[in-house]
């Protein structure tokens, strides 16, 4: 495929130099230093006073085992487990259905909806996390004018916060699904309709098993999202006593290195999260890749 | 004959299906565009309502205070909030400008030459996507202090740079719309790399390369973790960042709410406003294509 090839040339070396420089600078270094923080760890001589009394010392896997054996940390990570799996089955079941309804023959005002569903991407999580917040306040709330309960809840917040991360990703997702669909000859559900299928039947049978790669493109990168969730519950905060300060690994991740200034756990807890959501991405393609092709 | 049924079965059965399914896929449709309208048409309606308005009116009835509140906005701590307009739209509109440059050229090496370790180097840069940010930014910014440039402009605009998804973007733009011909012309011609990139490969990219600006663009404009961490001074900080101290500052002061919600209307009307305007260059498809 490549003309240019024919030379030897040091051009496609500097072309890519910027963008391979940035990767050593702001990915491989920072990842290599947080791997070296977390083996580490302040030792304190003495009363701890003066200069030299704390020093910098190498404590192989204890700040490993301080994060796996930290109760905080599990219960975050039972938190965004319950709170992840909701965003996720909702706001993909979601993306779908509106993908397939798109897609579909006879809807009327297809464009309006679909441009009014992709919206929220145009919207900061910031900001969303805040409209709803403002929205979820019973001084304010036209939901609680309908509907009395506390929306701010111990129990009812996760749902809450849950809304905001679907309301703010199931745009982009039908987008990626629904252009995926669009990709596909209409002949192909021709033939099918001639055998007197439905436009259910269609779906199920046809559209679904086609935009496969695109749902599992758009699982993958929504569970890399959720692990990390901070954004919302870090904004939601200030309207309730429910969140706490580490309501999410990553919440405890920043008061480790930012509020208590203890980095080396704070490293260690962000390499767990790391290889946590990789375990889970990977899992998830091995699982869906063995049903998939493993049948056959 | 056997056509003849076959046809006249399916003509049964679409007008069947029509009618079993009436107009519940565009109901279906339409309340997914209010569910998602519901907040944004909220904050438009609320900005409007003077202080006494806000809690007193029905939640969509509109009020009269829309230009005293951009007053007081304006005014909030001498105009900070512009500040952070400004701020955001720097941050965010010379980053995509410096991603889509460095997108577009890696995009176009990778596509159009080949070399030694060129696999190497595309899964390396795609395999970036895959770094949850939480593993960079406490060591991003360490190391940013660690250079004196904690707390600085360059903190935030920098590390927004480089952009996986962006480069892949790029080599199946290149690969798509740059014809080799073109390029082995422009070659026997006498032109070198540097003029085939600039005259040939760019313009043919160009259209691709709004939409990696923008996508970038948003991710930027969006983007909260990075300058949390980064920024100390609140005279440097972008809207999320300050909207989320004004929130943090004012949820227990519920005089300060018509400033959080006019604050929110004015960092969403730009990205809305560009979305609405630029609707042609959002697309996927061309990355959904690369999954076959």
């Amino acid at each position: 495929m490549s003309t240019l090839s024919t030379r030897r040339t040091p051009a496609p070396y500097l072309f890519l130099a910027p963008a391979v420089l940035l990767f050593g600078l702001f990915l491989a270094i920072p990842i290599g230093y947080t791997v070296y923080l977390s083996l580490r760890g302040t030792k304190v001589s003495g009363l701890g006073l003066g200069k030299g009394a704390r020093q910098e010392v190498f404590t192989g896997l204890d700040n490993y085992a301080a994060a796996i054996g930290d109760g905080e940390l599990w219960a975050g990570w039972l938190r965004v487990l319950g709170y992840g799996t909701l965003v996720l089955v909702v706001m993909l079941g979601l993306a779908l259905l509106f993908a397939l309804l798109l897609d579909s023959a006879h809807v009327r005002l297809a464009r309006f909806s679909r441009i009014a569903i992709f919206l929220p991407f145009a919207v900061p999580g910031v900001a969303a996390t805040l409209l709803w917040g403002f929205l979820y306040l019973p001084s304010l709330s036209p939901i609680r004018q309908v509907l009395d309960v506390d929306l701010l809840g111990s129990g009812t917040v996760v749902l809450s916060m849950a809304n905001v991360a679907v309301w703010g990703g199931v745009g982009f997702n039908m987008l990626v699904l629904y252009t995926a669909l669009r990709a596909v000859p209409r002949d192909y559900y021709e033939a099918a309709r001639l055998d007197g299928a439905s436009e259910v039947q269609i779906a199920l049978r046809i559209k679904i098993p086609i935009l496969i790669p695109a749902i599992i493109l758009t699982t993958v990168f929504s569970i890399i999202a959720t692990v990390q969730v901070f954004t919302e519950p870090t904004t939601l905060r200030p309207l309730t006593n429910t969140i706490s300060s580490t309501w999410s690994p990553l919440m405890k991740v920043y008061r480790d290195a930012f509020v208590t200034g203890d980095i080396y756990s704070a490293a260690a807890t962000s390499i767990v999260i790391a290889a946590i959501s990789l375990v889970l991405s990977f899992g998830f393609l091995r699982v869906v890749r063995d049903r998939a092709f493993g049948e056959g | 004959m056997a056509t003849t049924a076959v046809r006249t079965a399916a003509h049964r059965a679409a007008p069947r299906g029509r009618r079993a399914y009436g107009i519940a896929p565009t109901a279906i449709l339409l309340l997914g565009a209010v569910y998602c309208l519901l907040p944004v048409s909220w904050v438009l309606v609320a900005a409007t309502k003077s202080k006494a308005e806000l809690f007193s009116t029905t939640a969509f009835a509109p009020g009269t205070g829309l230009l005293s509140n951009l007053a007081d906005l304006a005014a909030y701590r001498d105009g900070v909030f512009w500040l952070w307009l400004g701020n955001t739209f720097l941050y965010a509109g010379g980053g995509a400008l410096l991603s889509t440059a460095v997108s577009t050229i890696s995009g176009y090496a990778l596509a159009k030459y080949d070399f030694r370790g060129r696999n190497l180097v595309f899964n390396m840069l795609i395999g970036g996507i895959l770094v949850p940010a939480v593993v960079l930014a406490v060591p991003q910014y360490l190391l940013m202090s660690a250079v004196g440039l904690a707390d600085t402009y360059w903190s935030v605009l920098l590390p927004q740079i480089l952009h996986p998804y962006g480069i892949y973007l790029a080599r199946i733009y290149a690969t798509a719309a740059v014809p080799d011909a073109l390029l082995e012309a422009g070659r026997i011609d006498g032109a070198g790399h540097w003029l085939l990139l600039r005259r040939v490969a760019l313009p043919l990219m160009l259209p691709g390369m709004v939409t990696i600006f923008l996508f970038q663009f948003v991710a930027i404009w969006n983007n909260f973790l990075l300058p949390f961490i980064m920024l100390g001074d609140d005279q440097k900080f972008p809207l999320t960042v300050g909207l989320y101290t004004l929130l943090a500052a004012g949820a227990n002061q519920p005089s300060l709410y018509n400033l959080i919600i006019t604050g929110a209307l004015v960092s969403i009307v730009p990205l809305v406003a560009l979305f609405l305007t630029m609707q042609r260059y959002w697309r996927t498809d061309l990355a959904g294509g690369a999954l076959k």
